[in-house]
C-alpha cells in the first residue's frame, strides 16, 4: 500500500485514444481540435470541431460547431470532461498560446503530438491561471507511458466511427 | 420583452451558479447591461475596457456569431436566445 499521493489522472478509452491520433493525423500538417464530454468522468461523446485557423501552429474552434457541441453537452447535463488540439510538429506540452487561452479551468487540456509521426503522442494537463499541470493519463484503465508505441497502425477509414454532434 | 441567456460553466460563478438568466435590451450592449446590474462580473467578462466585446468571448444571438452581425450593436427581438461561450483556442 503506498502512502504517496498518486498524481491526477485522466482517463480514456483505446478506441477514443485511437480517434484523437486519427483525427490529428487526418489534416497533417495543420492542427486540429475537438471536445470530450462525459458523466461522471465516463466519455459520453467526441466531438471533431472544425480549427477555424486551419494553420499548423494555431487552432480556434469554429464558433458555431462549437456552440452545437457546448450545447448539446448542457442539454444531456454532460460535463466538457477535455480539450484536445494537436501539435503536429512539436512535442505535446501546452504551448505559450496554449497556457493564455486555457479559458476552461475545469476542462483537461489534451495534446496530441505528432512529432514522431509513427508515434503519436498523447498527455493531458490542468492549465488554471496559468499554471500547468501534468495529469496521468490512463488508457484501458493502464497508465500510458510516455514513449507510447503506436497504439494501432493507422486505422485509416475508422475516423469517424464513435464520434457524434460535430463531426465531419 | 424577455431574451434568455445561456451561461456556460465557467460563467456561472457570476449568475448564483444559474445556467439560464432573462434580461432585456434592444440591442446587445443593452442586453448585457441589464444583466451586468443583477450579476456583478458578468459584464466585466463580456465587455473590454473600449466597449467592445471581448476578444475571446464568443457571443451568439440564436445560432449566429455576433461577430458575422453588429458585434456588440446587434439588435435583439422578444424569444431571442443569447448564449455566450469563452473561445477554445491556442497553438
Ligand atoms: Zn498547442
Amino acid at each position: 500500500m503506498t502512502t504517496v499521493q498518486s498524481r491526477r489522472e485522466f482517463h480514456l478509452d483505446s478506441d477514443t485514444y485511437d480517434d484523437l491520433v486519427a483525427h490529428a493525423r487526418s489534416d497533417v500538417p495543420y492542427e486540429v481540435c475537438g471536445l470530450l464530454a462525459g458523466r461522471d468522468g465516463t466519455l459520453t461523446a467526441h466531438y471533431r470541431i472544425p480549427n477555424a485557423a486551419r494553420s499548423m501552429t494555431l487552432y480556434n474552434m469554429d464558433p458555431k460547431a462549437m456552440l452545437h457541441a457546448m450545447n448539446e453537452m448542457d442539454d444531456n447535463d454532460w460535463d466538457l470532461l477535455g480539450i484536445y488540439h494537436s501539435h503536429t510538429h512539436t512535442e505535446a506540452y501546452p504551448s505559450s498560446t496554449d497556457i493564455e487561452l486555457a479559458f476552461y479551468a475545469d476542462a483537461v487540456y489534451l495534446i496530441v503530438s505528432l512529432q514522431a509521426p509513427d508515434a503519436p503522442q498523447i498527455r493531458a494537463f490542468d492549465i488554471v491561471d496559468g499554471q500547468v499541470s501534468e495529469r496521468a493519463l490512463v488508457v484501458d484503465g493502464e497508465r500510458a507511458s510516455r514513449s507510447l508505441i503506436p497504439r494501432n497502425a493507422r486505422r485509416a477509414g475508422s475516423a469517424g466511427e464513435q464520434t457524434s454532434g460535430e463531426s465531419r | 420583452m424577455a431574451i434568455e441567456v445561456r451561461v456556460p460553466t465557467v460563467l456561472r460563478k457570476h449568475t448564483e451558479g444559474e445556467r439560464r438568466v432573462s434580461g432585456d435590451g434592444a440591442h446587445l450592449r443593452d442586453l448585457i447591461d441589464d444583466v451586468g446590474d443583477r450579476h456583478n462580473g458578468l459584464r466585466a467578462a463580456l465587455v473590454a475596457d473600449d466597449g467592445s466585446l471581448h476578444r475571446f468571448i464568443n457571443v451568439y444571438v440564436n445560432d449566429e456569431d455576433v461577430r458575422f452581425m453588429q458585434g456588440i450593436d446587434t439588435p435583439l427581438s422578444d424569444g431571442d436566445v443569447v448564449s455566450i461561450l469563452p473561445a477554445v483556442a491556442g497553438g
